[in-house]
């Protein structure tokens, strides 16, 4: 079965972090732009894409229900059971 | 008798809390929650309990359990049009273990959601890595669901359907206070896809009303995609700002995609304040129709308002309050909170046929409004 555009230009992104990776330590080791000391504002709870996880699946489960779009909910869902 | 979305039923449970596998090199927090959750809106009422916990050994592995009710009354105008008002139960049990190797991220879950007229079961594996200094976090999964879908009344009806999910996320530290995150997700059903009592309407010369109803027939195969893009940006006064772009498409020709903003500000005394909005417009499926001209007018039947065409706004708010349970010294904080989200719906080719009066397909277009709360208390332990 043929893959969508989209699918392709995923997985060829997928790919190439790959063929990156095995490149070996080399590119493995490239220096961070954005040093450990730095990511202080990274770390904290408000910078997470599922701060509360049981809340963000509720709505998910929601809108799977009630919408026709599935998929890439950004790491949570819920089941079903709305009619 | 529920069973609408069905289809979707196994795929998301097992992604509970996989989502923290975009963030490789930890593991999540152990903490449980106690949520109570409710939906009011066009003639349906949905509450019931959550309860998850998650415990960590370690640093290496941590478990995780949901237990999750839906107490469910539906009178919606889908059901009010043919059937009457029916109240059922769902119970879903999850479990899960994450493993941290080094800067590699794997998860195994499994799903079970039980109803009178359903019964779903689903397994799922994630692995992530971090790059790059762990400014990048590359991750993929693979689901795969069995479910069994029964008729009430009806003990010789007995469908199997199956569905494989295979996703990949990838996030990047742009900055110090910038991250993006991709996410696709592809998935692929066969079997039993449509509802084994939802009917379509036609064109009826011979009927009072105009009209008469007949059984919906769905393709037994389907596939969708799914493109995500998200970005989060810290502001600094320490407020974070989220956007998100999706895409959908699948092979039934339903087209969808949906933006969101987001706004989370702490403020003081442990208060945290959340505002969003979110808006999503979708188009129909090939084969959907209000109102079809004549009885079996095609091989395909739908008329599902969600295969319709429509827009949907939601705009919701959420405040959480943290403290420290000197009470339970066992728990290093807690935090209660309560989200709830207002959702408009507006469809296009959808009529609401419980408005008396009027030729067949001149009735008013239908829409709704729906309230979705969540009320819960955490615990970090």
């Amino acid at each position: 079965m043929k893959l969508p555009t989209v699918a392709r230009i995923v997985f060829a992104i997928l790919l190439s972090v790959s063929i990156m990776g095995s490149f070996g330590c080399s590119v493995m080791e490239i220096k961070p732009w954005v040093s450990p000391y730095e990511r202080n504002n990274l770390a904290d709870p408000i910078m997470s894409f599922n701060r509360s996880p049981v809340a963000s699946a509720y709505l998910h489960h929601v809108y799977q229900a009630r919408e026709g779009a599935r998929g890439a909910e950004g790491g949570s869902g819920g089941g079903c059971g709305c009619n | 008798m529920v069973v609408t979305k069905h289809l979707l039923r196994a795929i998301a449970g097992t992604w509970l809390l996989i989502g923290s596998a975009t963030q490789a090199a930890i593991l999540p927090e152990d903490r449980a929650d106690v949520m109570y959750h409710g939906y009011d809106g066009g003639g349906l009422q949905v509450v019931g309990p959550s309860v998850l916990v998650r415990k960590g050994f370690k640093d290496t592995v941590s478990v995780w359990s949901n237990y999750y009710i839906d107490m469910i009354t539906s009178a919606s105008v889908d059901v009010m049009a043919t059937a009457s008002e029916y109240e059922e139960e769902r119970d879903e049990k999850s479990i899960g273990v994450d493993y941290l190797h080094g800067k590699t991220f794997m998860g195994l879950s499994y799903t079970n959601s039980e109803e009178d007229d359903y019964s779903a079961n689903s397994v799922r594996f994630g692995i992530s890595q971090d790059f790059f200094g762990d400014l990048t976090t590359l991750g993929i999964s693979y689901g795969r669901a069995w479910d069994t879908v029964y008729r009430n009344g009806d003990l010789n009806f007995e469908e199997e359907t199956t569905r494989q999910n295979y996703r990949v996320d990838f996030s990047q530290i742009i900055t110090k206070n910038m991250i993006v995150n991709l996410n696709y997700e592809g998935v692929t059903d066969e079997g039993f896809l449509n509802n084994p009592y939802r009917q379509v309407r036609y064109l009826d010369a011979d009927s009072a009303r105009g009209y008469e109803y007949e059984s919906e027939i769905y393709p037994r195969t389907k596939t969708s995609s799914a493109t995500a893009i998200r970005a989060l940006y810290y502001l600094p006064y320490r407020v974070s700002l989220k956007g998100e772009y999706r895409y959908y498409t699948d092979t039934w020709g339903t087209n969808a995609w949906n933006v969101e903003f987001a706004y989370v500000h702490p403020l003081p005394k442990g208060i945290t304040l959340d505002v969003k909005y979110r808006y999503y417009s979708q188009t129909a499926a090939d084969f959907y129709s209000d109102l079809f001209d004549r009885q079996s007018a095609q091989n395909f039947l739908a008329r599902d308002k969600e295969l319709g065409t429509f827009v949907s706004h939601t705009a919701g708010v959420g405040i959480s309050y943290e403290f420290k349970p000197g009470w339970m010294p066992f728990f290093k904080k807690g935090e209660a909170s309560l989200f709830v989200d207002y959702i408009r719906f507006d469809y296009d080719d959808f009529r609401d046929v419980t408005v008396a009066g009027g030729n067949a397909g001149s009735e008013p277009l239908y829409g709704f409004h729906s309230i979705v709360t969540r009320a819960f208390i955490s615990f970090w332990y």
